[in-house]
């Protein structure tokens, strides 16, 4: 029994709106930074399923790109993290709201 | 790259597409030039004058201008064309972008100098940085293949987040930099998101297949749809365009100054220029879908920009409002898909760039050591301590009030009357009213330079303290003031620059 490609496509889509609105409610920076790379990690998903149901090698190389890219996002936002923990051992998102207005 | 990719047959040599190198020249000048300083920065460390690393950022932007020019007869002799298995386009569009990048990096490398020696920061990251950042929004404006567009726009934000968050013991600049990383990093997953929708209802990431894709397919599903909506978050965000503005006046506002300046000035010019090329040009075949779209945007920006920039009492915010406002009259032009909108469009983000960075160099220079001061308090009474400062900010704000006999009344002019030509008039009227709203808060700080009454009882003095000015800002400050009063008496060179940087029809 194969599985239907659409099937693939709703749980990537699933996956972006969880890490979607997880990015959105959760106050904890880190989680936040997983949230988009479970939301990278479904549009991956969808390049996987939409190169198998075109046939076309294409959206398996974009996966590649996209894998070195949050790999190199990861490496500054974890960055910029560790200098804001430096400062304030457990911040929170909501205790970075020096700039408003 | 994908054609490449499908050329491997079994038991055959890879075939390796030709890399035409001087076709992403502007761009690997850029890139090769900052890991040259990087490495050399390494090395060199305290043992050279200072001023070397901006001077040598200024050479490299210089230097990229020479492909730039080579191409650029190139396509005024051959037309434009595409390049490297058609993953780079050559043409008039993307020249225009990379000289209005290479001219936003060589005033904010002049400016960068005084504020980092101001600062007590040493070594050549800053321009590093700034250089990487560029070369991507290079990519971005001479891509041919969404993935290129995507590579771009990510080499462009996470070279920005750093630069935002380069002050690291300041708290402002933290935020910034967190808070740009993240809401980046939403938009590009929604940017990427949009690429996967596009891919799989045409079937290829090329722009030029795409295009080709939908002139003879009609497609009634929602797939493809749901991707341009998707593109026009993420690079709606990048832009700065209402509703994904949120970031735009804390970012701008916790940045150290000449990065707010270069961020304003090219992260806007690439994202425009990737919003251009996908849709006017790839998706033009159904800009009866996306045009309202842009239009909501584009009357959003506008008015949300201008209004709440009346509200702000820091100067750094209100012209992070200000360049939201901006992003809409860009969004007017873009709106019509037609060529004169275009040109209009990319007459606005040269003219953009040369203002905002003039703008921000001031305030750079006004608010003092540490980014500490910026509100309209600081700038009480500037006439009569730096009388030339005073000025050169007037004349800044004039442009971006839209006052004749500035580059900014000419681009206002263009994108309005391109609107108007696609009989868009409510669109141009909205924009005329969003024009006399930001009136008020440019000239509200004018008049606080210049008419500053003796402070009266329980009012804080006008501020007295000198204010240095570092021999790179005022170059700085005099390129962008002469571009500004030159363009806006004789505009015709420039606007027959942004007319004939045309789109490759695909």
């Amino acid at each position: 029994m194969t599985v239907p490609g659409a099937w693939f496509l709703t749980l990537a889509a699933i996956l972006f709106v969880v890490g979607a609105v997880g990015l959105l409610v959760r106050r904890n920076v880190l989680v936040m930074f997983m949230c988009v790379e479970l939301m990278l990690n479904a549009v991956n998903l969808t390049f996987v399923t939409f190169a198998r149901m075109l046939d076309d090698i294409g959206g398996q190389v974009v996966v590649f790109f996209v894998l070195v890219v949050a790999a190199a996002e990861v490496v500054v936002g974890l960055g910029i993290i560790v200098a804001i923990f430096r400062r304030r051992a457990g911040a929170t998102a909501d205790d970075i709201s020096l700039l408003r207005g | 790259m994908i054609a490449a990719v499908a050329q491997v047959q079994p038991g055959q040599p890879l075939q390796l597409p030709h890399v035409d190198w001087v076709t992403i020249g502007p761009a690997g000048i850029f890139f090769v030039g900052g890991l040259a300083m990087l490495l050399a920065g390494v090395f060199l460390r305290r043992r050279v004058p200072r001023g070397l690393w901006s001077g040598t950022t200024v050479v490299i932007a210089v230097l990229a201008l020479w492909p730039a020019f080579h191409l650029w007869h190139q396509i005024a002799s051959g037309g434009a064309r595409t390049a490297i298995a058609d993953a780079v386009v050559v043409d008039g569009f993307s020249i225009f972008i990379d000289v209005v990048i290479i001219s936003a990096v060589v005033m904010a490398a002049l400016l960068t100098d005084g504020y980092l020696r101001r600062e007590n920061l040493e070594g050549t990251e800053f321009y590093v940085l700034m250089l990487f950042s560029a070369s991507g929004g290079m990519l971005m404006a001479s891509a041919n293949d969404l993935i290129v567009v995507f590579l771009g726009l990510e080499i462009l934000s996470i070279a920005l987040y750093t630069l935002a968050g380069f002050q690291q013991r300041r708290e402002g600049s933290q935020e910034a930099a967190i808070k740009y990383f993240v809401l980046g990093a939403f938009s590009s997953a929604f940017f990427l998101y949009g690429i996967a929708l596009v891919y799989g209802s045409t079937g290829s990431t090329n722009l030029g297949v795409i295009a080709d894709f939908l002139r003879t397919n009609s497609l009634t599903n929602g797939l493809l749809l749901g991707g341009f909506a998707l593109l026009i978050v993420g690079l709606g965000f990048k832009v700065a365009a209402v509703p994904f503005h949120m970031w735009t006046p804390d970012v701008y506002q916790g940045s150290p100054t000449p990065a707010t300046a270069f961020m304003a000035a090219v992260a806007k010019a690439a994202g425009f220029a990737a919003l251009l090329r996908l849709f006017v040009s790839t998706f033009n075949t159904y800009r009866l879908d996306w045009q309202p779209i842009v239009w909501a945007l584009a009357v959003l920006s506008l008015l949300v920009g201008s209004v709440l920039a009346v509200v702000q009492t820091d100067v750094k915010r209100m012209l992070a409002y200000s360049s939201i406002a901006h992003a809409g009259y860009v969004l007017v032009g873009f709106q019509t898909a037609s060529n004169r909108g275009v040109a209009g469009a990319l007459f606005y983000l040269f003219a953009y760039a040369f203002m905002i960075v003039g703008s921000f160099a001031v305030v750079t220079l006004v608010s003092g050591r540490g980014d500490t001061d910026a509100s309209l308090d600081a700038f009480r009474g500037l006439s009569s301590r730096r009388p030339a400062l005073a000025f050169v900010f007037t004349i800044f704000l004039l442009a971006q009030t839209g006052v004749p006999l500035t580059s900014g009344f000419l681009a206002k002019f263009y994108v309005i009357s391109a609107a108007v030509e696609a009989h868009s008039y409510a669109l141009a009227i909205i924009a005329m009213i969003a024009a006399v709203i930001a009136a008020f808060f440019y000239l509200r700080l004018i008049v606080v330079m210049y008419m500053a009454a003796p402070a009266a009882e329980g009012e804080e003095a006008a501020p007295t303290a000198r204010i240095p000015i570092a021999v790179g800002a005022g170059m700085s400050l005099t390129i962008a003031v002469g571009f500004t009063l030159v363009v806006g008496f004789l505009p015709a060179s420039v606007f027959d620059f942004a007319r004939h940087a045309t789109l490759l029809k695909l």
